[in-house]
């Protein structure tokens, strides 16, 4: 906690309002993924942290050091730009990964191939 | 220039990610930026990507706009349904949506599209037959989210890669 | 004023992301099948580079962004890994 006295108090307030919410986002992902029941429910939840989530820690974190350092510090963007890129990835090969292993199984709940009903 | 920069605006994005890593714009990382936007632009194009084009830059910029509402205003609903406890009543399953969209660069897009937003996630997608099955978290009325996805993100991708 | 401000309110989004990160180690443990683990460290992960992120801000130094970065790189790398690993034995288009 270096020089977060230079920020202006009505930024500073901002940057806790982001920070905040981005945890609590990111906390609210974690339990939709302990409570939900079925597997596919739960793959939904920690999205919540790695899209809104991750954007308003990362907001915060650049006003945060562009204010104390006094000159625009960007490079968490690069982590913005490559989670939003890859955590679909991630997610997608996963959820296939699973719905190829029921259908394998025979599990009643997924569709057996796509089709129009 | 077309030997040289095959694919200029990978070499840019490159450039562009080296530059803000190192937090500098200092001859030298400028000139290691480039070195290694042209080698990497070049390596990218040993790939053999799909050519790439992209008819209505404007569609393109709108789309993005009207993605980033969307992931906060589910990343919301699905917010309220969590903290309500609401989680346990809700219905969720798979719904089939047959796509016309060919273009694998708008079939990529779309896939992250659909994932990103939170509460719909791409499952599998069919090439032979067009249809994308997706799993939606918070599921009311299949028709409506067909209509959805068609409608908000399917058409204008058309219009855009196609 | 805003150091007085600023450090317990950290202190509290990051209590916030280690019980997120705890949360998902129970669900890692408890599973049941194999890919609720996987969904569970590919979260983890993402929670445990936010956790530094907002570790940088209390040390007010930009060494920890290079360890995010590296924690998001490993972290996809990981995951795909593993998403391949569960898909062995089965036909994939």
């Amino acid at each position: 906690m270096n020089s977060a006295d230079v920020i202006p108090l009505p930024i500073a307030v901002l940057i806790c309002g982001c920070l905040l919410a981005g945890a609590f986002f990111a906390l609210a992902g974690a339990v939709g993924l302990v409570r939900l029941k079925s597997f596919y429910q739960r793959v939904h939840a920690p999205t919540l942290g790695s899209s809104l989530g991750m954007g308003l820690i990362l907001v915060s974190s650049i006003l945060y050091f562009s204010l104390a350092r006094g000159h625009p510090v960007l490079h968490e963007i690069l982590i913005a730009v490559f989670l939003t890129l890859t955590t679909p990835i991630s997610l997608m090969l996963i959820v296939r990964a699973a719905l190829a292993r029921d259908r394998f199984e025979g599990n009643p709940d997924v569709p057996p191939v796509e089709t129009l009903d | 220039m077309r030997r040289w920069l095959p694919y200029p605006a990978m070499s840019l994005f490159i450039l562009a990610t080296w530059l803000v890593l190192n937090q500098s714009l200092a001859p030298g990382h400028l000139l290691l930026g480039v070195i290694l936007g042209l080698v990497l632009g070049a390596a990218f194009g040993r790939l053999q990507p799909p050519p790439l084009r992209i008819r209505d830059r404007r569609r393109l910029l709108r789309l993005g706009a009207v993605v980033v509402a969307d992931v906060i205003r589910s990343n919301l609903a699905l917010l309220r349904i969590l903290v309500a406890g609401r989680a346990r009543a809700v219905r969720s399953g798979f719904v089939t949506i047959p796509l016309q969209l060919t273009d694998p660069y708008g079939l990529a897009v779309l896939a992250c599209i659909i994932t990103a937003t939170p509460g719909t996630i791409w499952m599998s997608y069919r090439a032979r037959e067009g249809l994308l099955l997706i799993h939606v978290f918070d599921l009311v009325d299949e028709g409506e989210w067909v209509r959805t996805i068609t409608e908000r993100y399917e058409t204008p991708l058309r219009e855009i890669f196609e | 004023m805003s150091a007085a401000l600023l450090l317990p309110v950290i202190t509290i989004a990051q209590l916030m992301l280690v019980s997120a990160m705890a949360l998902h180690v129970f669900r890692m443990v408890r599973g049941p099948r194999a890919q609720d683990r996987v969904v569970a460290l590919d979260a983890f992960y993402v929670s445990g580079m936010l956790l530094l992120i907002t570790l940088g801000m209390r040390t007010g130094s930009t060494r920890y962004f290079e360890a995010s970065v590296i924690i998001a790189l490993l972290g996809f790398a990981t995951t795909v890994a593993l998403a391949k690993f569960l898909m062995r034995g089965e036909v994939v288009e």
